[in-house]
């Protein structure tokens, strides 16, 4: 099993998320986060006091999926999330010991 | 407004006017115009607007979110706290004979003034109840104050900003509004001598022949300088240039500048005090000036720094407001476009470049939108109040007339009025801020100040989200 890290712009989030659904992935933990990469912040200006804002808001979706789900997924992320901008964010791929199902117990893969 | 005021207490009863001026025509005795009364009422709670809850989301929006409520707070407490001063000593203090500087005691505790009372106007036996004057100028008074807590938002104790405000009322306020309007009124004005004698029992700045229609320097200067003494001594915020210190809200910021905009025509057209011809010239032109400031600050912005922002539009329209305060009443339409364009690009100078250059941390302009804007204002009233610049001049209560109009003279007395303001304010507020930094102390502790002073001062927060 993979846990499949995906920070987006927020704006793209309905079109990943939409677009995992389509290929069968039955769920989603999103949070709101702060970052930076290669895409530059931006200055804010009140009165002449001039502040840049480094950390621009993001959305991190984390993912658990089957290993063999796990290239249709990333390929559903990539393209519902790209616009050829900079800063259409990145995707980390890491390996996932355990699942369990809190409400029945299941572990592993029955547990997605 | 400036101000006046005989109090007329009826003594004759109908029976006795009935005897006594049996042969003539019974004379009727003076009262107020019904017009100008509810027009008054109308102003003094418009002006009641612009404090709360105008100024108070003006200023709340530009501090970080968890300062928001210590701004709410501030001006809000430091209004009503006004409010019962003005009755009990500020009132009798700012508008009683007495010298050039303070008025006397006789209505402390608005002692002896009745329904009946009246307050003189700008035109002769014309007068409003004095009960609506005293609410009018009590809203004065408290908005001033109110104003300062912007020059050191964010980082001082509650009960200091109140004690300082206690004293600074007292002695910088209450002396200025009495020096600056102060007068018998204009019934007394019936030949030269009489003139004289009539102006010589005036404040201080009103022999001066200093010009200040609704506050420019009673208002504005006075608390744009307490401001400034008061960021000077208290020092800069925590971070202050190192850290994000953006406003929360700009968005409140536009509401309460708003608010503040749709008031201050109760706060100039009120200060007129009759709703007659001249009251819809200070009208036209505390409109157009705002207008012309807001677009010069945000033309200078666009310009200098690549963008045109809503906080500058806001400050602005501030600024315009301000500096039309003391010319609304003598100022012709294009004059007070004139001087809102200055106050605007002007005051957008003073809080991007002099304050950097100076390097005192006036958290929300307090010193650079009302100082500064209060002084283009009360000098440039001595240029717009011209007639040949299309103001209105100066009337002459002996002649009945516009008395003859020297811009040199009148540039002079005004430049009285502002530097007497700087002087005694200055001076007030830096006695003021010592005597509170030895007994409550006037900064919070570090800790305190990093937390926020909702959380620590008032034990709540703004926002819950």
């Amino acid at each position: 099993m993979k846990l499949i890290t995906a920070v987006v712009k927020p704006f793209k989030l309905d079109d990943v998320r939409e677009a995992l659904s389509d290929i069968g992935v039955s769920g989603v933990t999103v949070t709101e986060v702060k970052g930076f990469g290669r895409q530059k912040g931006h200055t804010e200006l009140y009165r002449g006091a001039e502040y840049v804002v480094d950390f621009l808001p993001k959305a991190k979706i984390e993912v658990a999926v089957a290993d063999t789900m796990l290239e249709q997924a990333v390929e559903a992320i990539t393209k519902a999330a790209n616009t050829g901008k900079i800063g259409d964010g990145k995707i980390f791929v890491t390996d996932l010991e355990q699942v369990v199902r809190i409400r029945t117990g299941e572990t592993g893969e029955e547990a997605l | 407004m400036k101000q006046f005021l005989t109090t007329f207490i009826l003594l004759v009863l109908l029976g006795h006017a009935g005897f006594s001026f049996a042969e003539t025509a019974v004379p009727v005795p003076p009262a107020a115009n019904k017009g100008d009364t509810a027009w008054m009422i109308v102003a003094t709670v418009l002006v009641i607007l612009m404090v709360i809850p105008g100024l108070a989301l003006f200023y709340g929006g530009m501090v970080r979110a968890k300062n928001m409520l210590s701004m709410l707070m501030q001006v809000f407490v430091i209004f009503s706290v006004m409010a019962i001063l003005w009755a009990i000593y500020g009132y009798s203090i700012a508008f009683t004979e007495g010298n050039a500087f303070f008025g006397g005691f006789d209505k402390v505790f608005l002692k002896g003034i009745t329904p009946d009372s009246l307050a003189a106007t700008f035109s002769k036996a014309v007068y409003v109840p004095e009960y609506i004057y005293v609410a009018f100028q009590l809203t004065f008074a408290a908005i001033t104050p109110a104003l300062i807590v912007g020059a050191f938002a964010e980082r001082v104790k509650f009960s200091a900003v109140l004690l300082f405000m206690f004293i600074w009322f007292t002695f910088s306020y209450l002396p200025m509004a009495h020096m600056v309007w102060y007068w018998t009124g204009p019934d007394a004005y019936t030949d030269a001598a009489a003139a004289e004698a009539a102006t010589a029992t005036a404040g201080f700045l009103f022999q001066k022949g200093a010009l200040d229609f609704a506050g420019g320097t009673v208002v504005h200067i006075n608390a744009g300088i307490a401001g400034l003494v008061g960021c000077l001594m208290i020092g800069k915020r925590i971070g202050y240039r190192k850290e994000s210190l953006a406003p929360h809200s700009v968005t409140m910021t536009m509401i309460g500048a708003s608010l503040l905009w749709v008031g201050w025509f109760g706060f100039n057209v009120g200060s007129n005090l009759e709703a007659n011809g001249l009251a819809t010239l200070v009208f036209v032109n505390t409109l157009l000036a705002s207008a012309a400031a807001t677009l010069a600050w945000v033309a200078a912005e666009w310009l200098l720094r690549g963008k045109p922002s809503m906080l500058g539009g806001a400050s602005g329209a501030v600024a315009g407001l301000v500096a039309i305060t003391p010319a609304c009443g003598w100022a012709g339409p294009m004059g007070a476009i004139f001087l809102g364009l200055a106050a605007g690009a002007i005051c957008f100078w003073s809080v991007t470049m002099l304050k950097s250059a100076l390097g005192y941390d006036d958290s929300l302009d307090a010193f650079g939108v009302h100082g500064i804007g209060g002084i283009v204002g009360a000098l440039g009233t001595g240029i717009v109040a011209s007639p040949s610049l299309g103001g209105t001049g100066v009337w002459d209560y002996v002649a009945n007339g516009v008395a003859e109009y020297n811009m040199l003279g009148q540039i002079t007395s005004q430049a009285w009025g502002v530097g007497t303001c700087i002087i005694w304010s200055g001076a007030v507020s830096f006695i003021a801020y010592k005597i509170v930094d030895m007994t409550v102390g006037l900064r919070v502790s570090e800790e305190v100040e990093r937390a926020g002073l909702d959380v620590s001062e008032h034990g709540e927060t703004a926002y819950h989200i």
